[in-house]
């Protein structure tokens, strides 16, 4: 009967199982168990789709944008400096979106990194327990609130009240600097969380050498913990970073919509994503080529986010490994 | 450091104490600067929500939940169908992650031996794909829902962009919670002669339960706030009608705010100030269950 058969094979439920989990030989199954293996095959199935996913987003950003660089060399779409597919006079140039993204991602940059790591050196090294339970969570909020609240908050009091008004510098009405510092804002948690943690996975012994040998707090902050985590703050700061490329409804809103080379954080000027998301907005007809540069663009911006994402994940498996 | 020195005498107090303590201005000044960091993100926040409150607390009424949008008439438009769409979208979004996302974490965790190639291949995806813009999940599942012959501007598809946008933080969360349960756990019950599966369902998981909630519902308060996934699908902006199945139109709170957000009446301005007072309130509230949850039982082990 099948019951032989079963006992002969080899239990395909446990075939995968840690070495330690694995039950003795003799105490296999006796009966076929098909739910057991209908149930292996679905986890695995699940475990799956993230590589579908993968597959899906390479093929459906790659073909159409094959249809465009049909159209358009690949060489004055990344060295032309004029964006201007929906005009009569077109040109594909991605420059100006990139100088609009590393403008607004070089601003949201120079406010989380300081305070992100400040806060984390902070909750991390000072704060007590109660303290921490309490602050974490609601830095952490900084991060849950939706970005179309974000790009509102830029629009309607970053750039009028604060900027103009409190701080009196002249930005126009939708400004890469106010985009930039929001930005900023959003993803501070993101830094400080990361840095929060490769920092207490310092060991303790390395702090206590270093009271040990006279050093106050402060020293042994700086000189003992922060570079002990180095690579954990590295990861985090590429964390930011990529989540800065990639945020696309606060650029959206409060960056402006007019694609040019961004020389003066005061001026409005368009990112990748603020391009993505205006142009699917619009009424382009799918297939057209105005259509697809929708996909270059989508292209161009999630290989820029993979680079930084291989990078972040090495420098967070290396600090994983060395504690 | 500085109470041990206090109580010596003057005479074997080190004499650089008052600069190399931590009681030193230097000190006190490092510690004032990372104190103002922290204290810069949580008075941003406050000051997002008092001013987004100031700015539309006349809005929130009864209307605001009963009518449509509207485009001649900014003072009576309402978000129902922007609400309705948020909790189709995110209801489907929910049902499509969570099993998926707790299946994958399980294997990973559970069932996948370290050497295995594919499992660390799924390791590789699943960290990348966290920090995938989300904007790029929008144009995946516009794709992928015309290809099998679905309309973009559909329930599902808004559904299968934000379930592979949280998967990634649903899988994390899954496998850090299953982490946490101890080994002894698992051997007592395949001691007692339950198979891997058994375990899995009746000893695993459920003691994994409240890790895995605080991450789904942090994933899923995430969800409910992204607009630009949608974006992609098309056609979601001006919608007066109630989604009525995973085939129907929609549209999403956030999509609703960007809309009347990019208006230029004040009375728009207005109306997306309070449509973003009941969004900050429901991410707010599923932030502080989440927590809730963590605390009770962090203590508890």
């Amino acid at each position: 009967m099948t019951t032989i058969n079963a006992g002969a094979g080899p239990s395909t439920t446990s075939r995968g199982l840690r070495p330690s989990l694995q039950p003795p030989v003799s105490l296999r199954c006796s009966r076929p168990r098909r739910a057991e293996k209908l149930a292996y095959a679905l986890l695995v199935a699940a475990a799956g789709v993230s590589i579908l996913t993968t597959v899906g987003i390479v093929l459906s950003l790659v073909l159409p944008a094959i249809q465009f660089f049909r159209e358009v060399s690949i060489v004055e779409f990344l060295t032309g400096t004029s964006w201007t597919p929906r005009f009569s006079d077109q040109a594909y140039g991605v420059l100006p979106l990139i100088t609009g993204t590393l403008w607004t991602t070089a601003i949201a940059l120079a406010v989380s990194i300081p305070i992100g790591l400040g806060a984390a050196i902070y909750l991390s090294e000072y704060a007590a327990p109660r303290t921490r339970t309490v602050f974490k969570p609601v830095l952490e909020l900084l991060a849950g609130v939706p970005s179309v609240v974000y790009g509102l908050f830029a629009v309607a009091f970053v750039g009028p009240v604060v900027l103009n008004g409190w701080l009196g510098i002249e930005v126009q009405t939708f400004s890469v600097l106010a985009a930039g510092l929001v930005l900023g804002v959003m993803i501070i948690p993101t830094v400080a969380s990361l840095a929060e943690d490769a920092m207490s996975a310092v060991p303790r012994a390395l702090r206590e050498a270093s009271y040990g040998l006279g050093a106050n707090r402060m020293r042994t902050v700086l000189l003992v913990v922060f570079p002990a985590a180095i690579s954990g703050i590295a990861a985090s700061i590429v964390l930011g970073l990529s989540r800065a490329v990639g945020e696309t409804m606060i650029v959206a809103m409060a960056a402006g919509s007019q694609a040019k080379m961004v020389t003066d954080p005061l001026e409005g000027g368009q990112t990748m994503t603020g391009f993505i998301a205006s142009a699917a907005l619009g009424d382009s007809v799918q297939g057209s080529l105005q259509y697809n540069t929708l996909f270059a663009v989508g292209l161009t911006l999630f290989v820029i986010t993979l680079v930084i994402n291989l990078v972040s994940i090495r420098l967070v498996n290396r600090f994983r490994e060395v504690y | 450091m500085a109470a041990v020195t206090a109580e010596t005498p003057s005479a074997t107090r080190p004499l650089t104490a008052a600069v190399h303590g931590d009681r030193s201005m230097t000190s006190l000044a490092f510690l004032v600067v990372l104190w103002l960091c922290l204290a810069f993100g949580i008075l941003v926040l406050a000051v997002l929500i008092v001013n987004t409150f100031l700015e539309g607390r006349e809005r929130i009424d009864t209307t605001l939940f009963t009518n449509y949008t509207s485009q001649i008439t900014p003072e009576t438009a309402g978000a129902r169908a922007a609400i309705l769409g948020s909790a189709w979208v995110i209801g489907t979004t929910a049902l499509l992650a969570i099993p998926i996302g707790v299946a994958a974490a399980a294997y990973l965790e559970e069932f996948a031996s370290r050497k295995s190639r594919f499992a660390h291949f799924v390791e590789l995806n699943v960290q990348n794909l966290a920090a995938v813009p989300a904007i790029i999940y929008g144009m995946l599942a516009a794709a992928a829902v015309v290809a099998i012959g679905i309309p973009r501007n559909t329930v599902i598809a808004g559904g299968i962009a934000l379930a592979l946008l949280i998967l990634p933080v649903v899988i994390v969360a899954t496998r850090e919670a299953l982490r946490a349960v101890p080994q002894e756990i698992r051997q007592a019950s395949l001691a007692l002669g339950a198979t891997p599966m058994q375990t899995l369902q009746r000893q695993t998981l459920p003691a994994a339960v409240p890790g895995i909630a605080t991450g789904t519902i942090l994933a899923l308060s995430r969800a409910i706030g992204e607009a630009a996934p949608l974006l992609l699908l098309g056609g979601l902006v001006f919608v007066k009608f109630d989604p009525n199945g995973l085939l129907s139109g929609f549209t999403t709170m956030p999509i609703q705010i960007f809309d009347w957000a990019s208006r230029s009446q004040a009375a728009f301005q207005q109306v997306a100030a309070a449509a973003s007072i009941l969004l900050l309130f429901l991410v707010i509230g599923l932030n502080g269950v989440a927590i809730v949850i963590r605390n009770r039982y962090t203590t508890l082990r």
